[in-house]
């Protein structure tokens, strides 16, 4: 994956030049920092003003091609932070929302994974924030995504709550063969989850490397 | 007496001018909430003019552009369609005068969604008709519907665009809020204030109704 580009909005500007092969990387930082308008650039839902994206021989921004790749063709499973499930739906019209004939994997595969087979002809405001989580993520990986972007997943939930999440993550990590970025700003996750940390502050990434290296 | 003509066009080309400024209004106010573009002002402020200018200078403008010497008038013409003095001229005044009501409602309901759920939309492979409706439109529906009941009043109480463009011809373009002023002007006192209790009725259910789904909206 390649992030390299510049991106200004208002006062702030994230610069950012990272080639990474790691299958997990945590965006580990304050506040403020830049992480989720990393995920957004990532995504396609803001533009950097300069510089290049890449996954893997995709190429999806490239300034100096003038190539913008919009959002719904970048194959992209993003969970933001507050998770973004469409309340008007039943959780299986969630999952099926971004199914993608030829790339998605099965439906009942996922939903087994996560655990959410009792789930999926409710209504979202049903759902505890857990389940949200767990739904959210179901829903990102039926879009058969190239890469999946987490935005503190686990930041919403209480600690028990996240003890019980951070299995499905790994599990996730451990079975689906794609690359996950994951925007953390607690440590003990990122050591559980991630097997490469940018820690970034103020839109500079300071260190690059190990969770042992950078978070001691 | 022909009460219950008038009220019964007037209702019909009140809900005819709500189906022609639906597919027309309800994208607008979509893109005035969601998209940035050159001259969105412009567009903004020429919505809006129905709301503020006198309804017989909107009305004269109607005419200049759909009269038989008109641009859209003589097109229309080549084509065999005659609008000014016809069913047709008080479907366009009541659409005109009516579309501001719609695109405001409507708007704010769009700018009342979640902007995070149109793009979620969009990474999990939504262009933007999808998202918009399936994701933008389904969640503002009360919102757009509140407009589209507002739009349906103020057409039903519309007077002045529609003397200009299509008169007051007796079982043809006369409506309600015409009738109500050709019938006190020539002293048939009963038969006004028979359409004035009709109008007043269907305004007021159509207020009740608008503000019960906006405000259910909120809630």
């Amino acid at each position: 994956m390649v992030l390299a580009f510049q991106l200004t909005q208002g006062e702030f500007t994230l610069d950012i030049d990272e080639r990474i092969e790691a299958k997990v990387t945590a965006i580990f930082g304050p506040s403020g920092s830049g992480k989720t308008t990393i995920l957004d650039a990532i995504a396609g839902l803001r533009v950097p003003s300069r510089g290049t994206i890449a996954i893997g021989d995709r190429l999806l921004f490239d300034s100096s091609a003038s190539r913008n790749l919009p959002p719904q063709h970048r194959r992209i499973g993003y969970v933001p932070q507050d998770v973004g499930l469409f309340p008007h739906m039943n959780v299986r019209r969630n999952l099926l929302y971004g199914r993608h004939p030829g790339s998605s994997p099965p439906l009942d595969r996922v939903v087994r994974m996560l655990e959410i087979e009792g789930l999926v002809d409710r209504r979202v405001p049903q759902l505890s924030g857990g389940e949200r989580q767990r739904v959210a993520l179901a829903r990102a990986l039926m879009c058969g995504p190239a890469v999946l972007l987490l935005d503190e997943p686990l930041a919403a939930v209480d600690l028990p709550l996240r003890r019980r999440i951070l299995p499905y993550l790994q599990r996730v990590r451990d079975e689906m063969a794609l690359p996950i970025v994951y925007v953390s700003h607690d440590r003990d996750e990122v050591r559980m989850l991630a097997d490469h940390v940018l820690l970034l502050d103020r839109g500079r990434v300071r260190q690059s490397g190990s969770p042992a290296a950078v978070l001691p | 007496m022909d009460v219950w003509h008038v009220t019964w066009f007037s209702l019909a080309t009140a809900a005819g001018a709500t189906a022609v400024a639906l597919p027309i209004g309800v994208p607008l106010a979509w893109l005035l909430a969601r998209a940035r573009f050159t001259g969105r002002s412009l567009v903004e402020t020429i919505v809006s003019l129905p709301l503020v200018m006198p309804p017989v200078a909107t009305g004269l403008i109607l005419l200049m552009l759909f009269g038989r010497r008109g641009p859209l008038g003589r097109a229309l013409s080549w084509v065999g369609i005659d609008v000014v003095f016809t069913w047709k001229a008080v479907v366009i005044a009541m659409a005109v005068m009516g579309l501001p009501l719609l695109v405001r409602t409507a708007r704010g309901g769009f700018e009342q969604v979640d902007r995070r759920l149109e793009q979620v939309a969009a990474t999990l492979g939504a262009g933007p008709a999808r998202v918009f409706l399936t994701i933008s439109l389904p969640l503002a529906w009360p919102t757009v519907v509140a407009g589209a009941v507002l739009a349906f009043a103020r057409a039903l109480g519309e007077f002045g665009a529609t003397i200009m463009i299509a008169g007051s011809i007796p079982g043809v373009t006369r409506t309600l809020a015409v009738a109500i002023y050709s019938y006190a002007e020539t002293g048939q006192d009963r038969a006004a204030v028979a359409l004035l209790a009709i109008s007043t009725g269907l305004a007021f259910a159509a207020l009740w109704g608008a503000n019960r789904l906006a405000g259910g909206s909120r809630a």
